[in-house]
């Protein structure tokens, strides 16, 4: 019984959602976007045990007095701070997202720069991240690195000033060398992800029900 | 003001196919030069006066979507230019209705057809000769028990990162099939797995998979509820925290398994640089090379979704995977075919013969009739 009526869910949803791709009549025509309201209802009560989770974390990493126990102070402030500027900002204008109250002005000058920081983080580790792949240690690494030359100097000015065709030959890789395994492994993902999909309506896949 | 009806500009009013009714479909022909708005009007059956409606856009095809299923109306546009208006109607009254089968998606529906008939059948034989199935070897799977084993060995907890999409992605639920099997491997050797979360729904999963597993392997009271834990439901915020993570535990081994974004490089290179060895897994295709650069073993793509058959070795699992398998050889014959077909229709018509471009371009219409 624990496990025949999650399984009854599944199925019949699953069922139900396949019939509304096909079908655009009432009601089968807005379930899809009915069943995503539903389930934003459900991740916002969920937030709820997310913070309950976090709060719970950082109150035992800060009493237990833990290895690096301050960053829990800092999340504690972040935390009562975004809560404190929310509610303010909410009580004083419908959207607290409106450019011009305090929860956008944090958003805006304190998120979104750390955020920013972090992507831009992406650039060293893509270099070192390169430098590794690219070492010619064997054939095949050798072949990498001179598609990647090839590419990489064929996508910047100087590229076609050392010779006009090097751009066009960079297009080539990457329509023609990169496009086709590209494309199989996505032809590969979307059938995997539809076979995995029968197999969950059907009740074979039953892991997330542990 | 003076008003024209010139000849050719014209509107014609159908009932949107293929929807869920509430909508009628607007086309004007032949926009007059120099017109700088069209108004629409309508008027529905039984009334006297014509209602404005909107603008139709400067391409000249709208929707009115808000009209009521059953109630036949006439349309009227007018065409305003910087000194005078033309005006074209529609004769007949046109009334909007929802359909039951959506035409467009008819080339989804039979590959959905084939494709399951594929899988189930091969899911029943499998169940009928369990012996006959065969899956190759994947070593990113066979690595988890050198992995957690290393770690244990090194005192060092095992990292499980789920990824940054929602249960309902299939990324995210092979990456919990994947978490059975390193979760019972920990439970064994007596190791510890930090589980963060950016999904709520997800950690509440992860939370009943461990708990699932760590008792399967007899050891329920090692199980610590509070290493799967939430951490944030922002992008480069959850980097920086499993980042954190990763520089503070120090863990021995670390699972990157789940649909990722931009941040996949920066965790994999972090986790690189504490020397964890790493296995990946993603059904994002972009961000593939990245993993494959940095980590030690990578499930590409559909290995994921083969995760929970080569796993547990289930003959139905197994059958499916056969099943899928056969159907991608399907396409790619369907493909090779297709390559074929279309270079020799293009020669043809070179050389002088349109037709076989034609039947090339009408299978292509036909398939592609699904992405609509």
């Amino acid at each position: 019984m624990k496990k025949r009526v999650p399984l009854l869910i599944t199925f019949i949803t699953g069922f139900i959602v396949i019939v509304s791709f096909f079908v655009p009549h009432r009601p089968f025509g807005a379930l899809e976007t009915e069943t995503l309201i539903w389930y934003s209802i459900i991740l916002g009560f969920t937030l709820l045990i997310g913070v309950d989770s976090l709060v719970r974390l950082h109150t035992r990493q800060i009493r237990r007095k833990k290895k690096g126990w301050w960053y829990s102070i800092v999340f504690f402030a972040g935390f009562f701070y975004c809560l404190t500027i929310g509610i303010i900002s909410l009580i004083r204008t419908p959207n607290p997202f409106q450019p011009g109250t305090v929860f956008f002005y944090g958003y805006e000058t304190i998120l979104i720069p750390l955020q920013s920081t972090m992507f831009a983080l992406l650039a060293f580790f893509v270099a070192s991240a390169s430098y590794r792949a690219f070492r010619a240690r064997n054939l095949d690494a050798t072949l990498l690195l001179i598609t990647a030359v090839i590419v990489m100097i064929g996508r910047v000015p100087a590229g076609h000033k050392l010779w006009t065709r090097l751009p066009g030959i960079a297009n080539w890789v990457f329509d023609v060398l990169q496009m086709g395994p590209m494309r199989g492994i996505m032809i590969g993902v979307a059938l995997g992800a539809v076979a995995m999909s029968l197999r969950l309506i059907l009740g074979i896949e039953r892991t997330y029900l542990s | 003001m003076i008003f024209f009806l010139i000849i050719g500009f014209s509107i014609v009013a159908n009932d949107t196919p293929n929807d869920a009714g509430g909508s009628i479909l607007i086309t004007t022909y032949n926009i007059p030069e120099g017109t700088q708005k069209i108004e629409l009007y309508r008027l529905a059956k039984g009334d006297t006066i014509y209602e404005e409606a909107g603008l139709i856009p400067p391409r000249g095809e709208c929707e009115d979507v808000s009209v009521v299923d059953g109630v036949e109306y006439l349309y009227r546009v007018r065409a305003i230019t910087e000194d005078t208006f033309y005006v074209a109607e529609t004769k007949e009254f046109i009334s909007s209705s929802p359909q039951w089968f959506n035409r467009t998606r008819i080339t989804v529906l039979l590959f959905f057809i084939l494709f399951g008939g594929v899988v189930l059948v091969y899911i029943e034989l499998a169940k009928k000769n369990p012996k006959g199935l065969f899956i190759r070897k994947l070593p990113a799977l066979d690595a988890i028990d050198e992995a957690v084993g290393r770690s244990t060995e090194m005192g060092k907890p095992v990292l499980f990162v789920p990824g940054l999409e929602g249960i309902t992605d299939a990324g995210t639920l092979a990456s919990i099939t994947i978490l059975e099997k390193v979760g019972k491997r920990v439970a064994e050797y007596g190791s510890r797995v930090i589980h963060p979360n950016f999904d709520p729904i997800v950690m509440t999963t992860a939370q009943e998979t461990l708990k699932t597993a760590f008792s399967e392997a007899g050891r329920p009271d090692a199980f610590n509820k509070d290493d799967v834990f939430y951490l944030t439901y922002e992008q480069f915020g959850f980097a920086a925290g499993v980042d954190g993570i990763m520089l503070r535990e120090k863990p021995g081994a670390i699972f990157l398994q789940g649909y990722f974004y931009a941040e996949s490089l920066i965790l994999a290179e972090t986790g690189y640089s504490i020397g964890a060895i790493q296995i990946a897994g993603t059904n994002a295709t972009t961000q593939l090379p990245f993993f494959v650069a940095a980590c030690d073993y990578v499930l590409l793509g559909e290995e994921m979704f083969a995760a929970s058959a080569y796993i547990s070795r289930e003959p139905r699992l197994l059958g499916s995977i056969k099943g899928s398998d056969l159907a991608k050889l399907a396409i790619l014959c369907l493909i090779g075919a297709g390559v074929i077909f279309g270079t020799f229709a293009v020669i043809a018509n070179n050389a002088g013969n349109p037709s076989y471009l034609g039947i090339f371009n009408r299978v292509l219409d036909f398939i592609a009739r699904g992405n609509g």
